[in-house]
């Protein structure tokens, strides 16, 4: 049977990996589909061509699809996020000459404590006498404006004048080299890219602000979710099984070396390695640091779309641009599909969990939680201040 | 070709583009098809402040240069809901679009511009940045059957030695080889070249 060719479009960074991974590894083959895999130079160009359907499925900021939802940025076609790509897998950095100015006050980069790494960048910044500063992030609706805003928000860096612009993660490097950009938050590899350079110091991973933060989401057309959903149906299915082989620590050599490849990432197996281990080189100092979970694609029921965590995106982005946040709550519901999820995935070796909403931030500890197979267990998700965060209901 | 000169004055294009020859030719095909004051924006940095600065009515950049998602900091400007600046929002646009990201072009446009003095332009733009995009197929083509036919002569070159074969013999054993294994010619005459390169 000739296998039903499905175009998804993708940014390459490490975090693409359950589609290539699928694709690559013969996931996709099993379910009758194959990937037509689509590079894309950009996440405007994503979002496009998902949108204009040059592609029918994407490899998309979990931000992006809400902040579209909220008629914010341009393009208004319905998209919906039926499944988790990926949690987390930032980082934060610094550039060398606010690097120095760290080391001299004595801040160990100890890549671990946000609120430390709070009060000594606010320390630096006010010595030097408040002036402004620029972080560099790869798009106004992603996890890593929205975890640099809150880390912002609830730290003395709020009395610090800081700007958020966008840089291509490519060009991210340049930028610092430039002086375009002080400081930054990018997806890996190019965290690890600005310190092979020499460009810059990782300052802490994205975990340390939000412990399960949702990173990258699988979206479709609206429509098409409602026409296709055989084909949805199979591709989450096939993503599913790449983010499980992913997940176990022998799949990472060979996972290294397939994503390396010139027509996937075209960069260093050892880089991409660091993503995938959490064993990272923070500076040119050679300092190693190890972050547990840095990058999920599976455990703890990673892949499930929360409406809690869309509210929570939503209610972010509602603020930082004067929407009405309960309003935008109530859309962002509808955004991710919990309910797709289930229809899917039901039936397999998915455990589906009991609820569609938890309270972000409230599971301090590894925690079993009602579910269909009864082997559910959720992991951390605690934000850094330890504010928990309240969805509004769904009404009915 | 005039368009809508009459009553509303000339549209302001912005045209982003760093290869020179590029730019040059999108901008006369430009000035062709209307009234048009047309910039160039040739360095990305700063990219959403230089465009700010010429407060265009349309913007045009090729969709696969990386510094599109600078854009999106536009069109959020001037506040929430407030854009100045969207990529084809709707109607008539729809199908423009389509065909846009086809031939590689994006093109960001101040809601509430008429379509009828929209359209020739992008209609313009799409026309030439498909010619950019045919042109550059074609080079990359070339530049692949160049690689392959040398890659292939020198698979030749290995078995004329190794059998003592003629060319003619040593092409058409290579054919037959990439036939009965469903690949073409050029696979099975470099996975002959790396062997012969691992063995020697």
């Amino acid at each position: 049977m000739i296998p039903v060719s499905l175009p998804v479009a993708y940014v390459p960074l490490v975090d693409a990996a359950p589609l290539i991974i699928a694709q690559d590894m013969g996931f996709a083959a099993a379910e009758g589909i194959s990937l037509d895999l689509v590079s894309a130079p950009s996440w405007s160009s994503v979002r496009d061509m998902l949108a204009f359907g040059r592609v029918d499925a994407a490899h998309l900021l979990s931000p992006m699809p809400v902040a579209m939802g909220l008629g914010l940025g341009g393009v208004t076609t319905e998209l919906v996020a039926p499944y988790v790509l990926s949690a987390n897998g930032n980082v934060i950095g610094v550039g060398r000459t606010l690097e120095a100015r760290l080391r001299e006050a004595g801040y160990g980069f100890d890549f671990t404590d946000a609120a430390a790494a709070a009060t000594a960048l606010a320390a630096v910044l006010k010595q030097g006498g408040n002036a402004p500063v620029t972080f560099g992030a790869p798009f106004p609706f992603s996890m890593h404006v929205e975890l640099l805003r809150y880390w912002f928000d609830s730290t003395p860096l709020r009395e610090c004048r800081i700007d958020i612009r966008v840089v291509p993660p490519p060009m991210m490097a340049q930028a610092l080299a430039d002086g375009d950009v002080d400081a930054f938050c990018v997806g890996e590899p190019w965290g690890s890219v600005a310190v092979e350079q020499g460009a810059g110091a990782l300052m802490l991973p994205g975990k340390a602000i939000w412990e399960f933060a949702p990173e990258k989401v699988l979206a479709v057309r609206r429509a098409w979710a409602e026409t296709e959903p055989h084909l949805l149906s199979r591709l989450m299915q096939a993503l599913w099984r790449a983010g499980r082989w992913l997940s176990q620590p022998d799949s990472r050599t060979t996972a290294a070396e397939i994503l390396s490849r010139p027509e996937w990432l075209g960069i260093p197996p050892e880089l991409i390695d660091r993503a995938l281990s959490g064993r990272f080189t923070i500076s040119t100092r050679a300092e190693q640091r190890e972050v547990e979970g840095f990058l999920n694609f599976h455990d703890g029921a990673a892949n499930f779309p929360w409406r809690s965590q869309a509210k929570w995106i939503a209610d972010r982005i509602a603020l930082a641009n004067g929407l009405d946040r309960a309003e935008a709550q109530r859309i962002a519901g509808g955004i991710f599909r919990a309910d797709l999820y289930r229809e899917h995935m039901a039936g397999g070796d998915v455990d589906l969990p009991g609820a569609s909403e938890k309270l972000e931030g409230s599971i301090r500890h590894g925690t079993a939680v009602a579910s269909h197979k009864g082997g559910l267990i959720l992991q951390p998700d605690r934000f850094f201040d330890g504010r928990i965060f309240d969805p509004i209901p769904d009404e009915c | 070709m005039a368009i809508g000169k009459d009553m509303s004055g000339t549209l302001t294009i912005v045209v982003v583009e760093e290869d020179r020859d590029r730019a040059v030719a999108i901008v006369d095909a430009l000035m062709d098809s209307g009234d048009h004051e047309v910039h160039v924006i040739a360095d990305p940095s700063g990219l959403a402040r230089k465009i700010a600065a010429h407060a265009p009515d349309i913007v045009l950049i090729d969709i696969d240069h990386p510094t599109r998602d600078m854009m999106e900091e536009l069109t959020l400007a001037s506040g929430p809901l407030d854009r100045p600046v969207a990529m084809f929002v709707s109607g008539a646009a729809g199908g423009l679009a389509q065909a846009a990201i086809e031939s590689g072009v994006s093109a960001y446009v101040v809601d509430g511009l008429a379509p009828d003095r929209l359209k020739p332009v992008i209609d313009t733009a799409i026309a030439r940045f498909r010619m950019f995009r045919q042109m550059r197929t074609e080079l990359a083509e070339t530049r692949r059957a160049l690689e392959e036919r040398k890659v292939i002569d020198r698979a030749k070159g290995l078995l004329m030695k190794a059998k003592g074969i003629d060319e003619d013999a040593a092409y058409a054993l290579l054919r037959k080889t990439a036939m009965d294994q469903g690949r073409r010619v050029a696979e099975v005459a470099e996975a002959l070249v790396t062997a012969s390169g691992l063995l020697s």
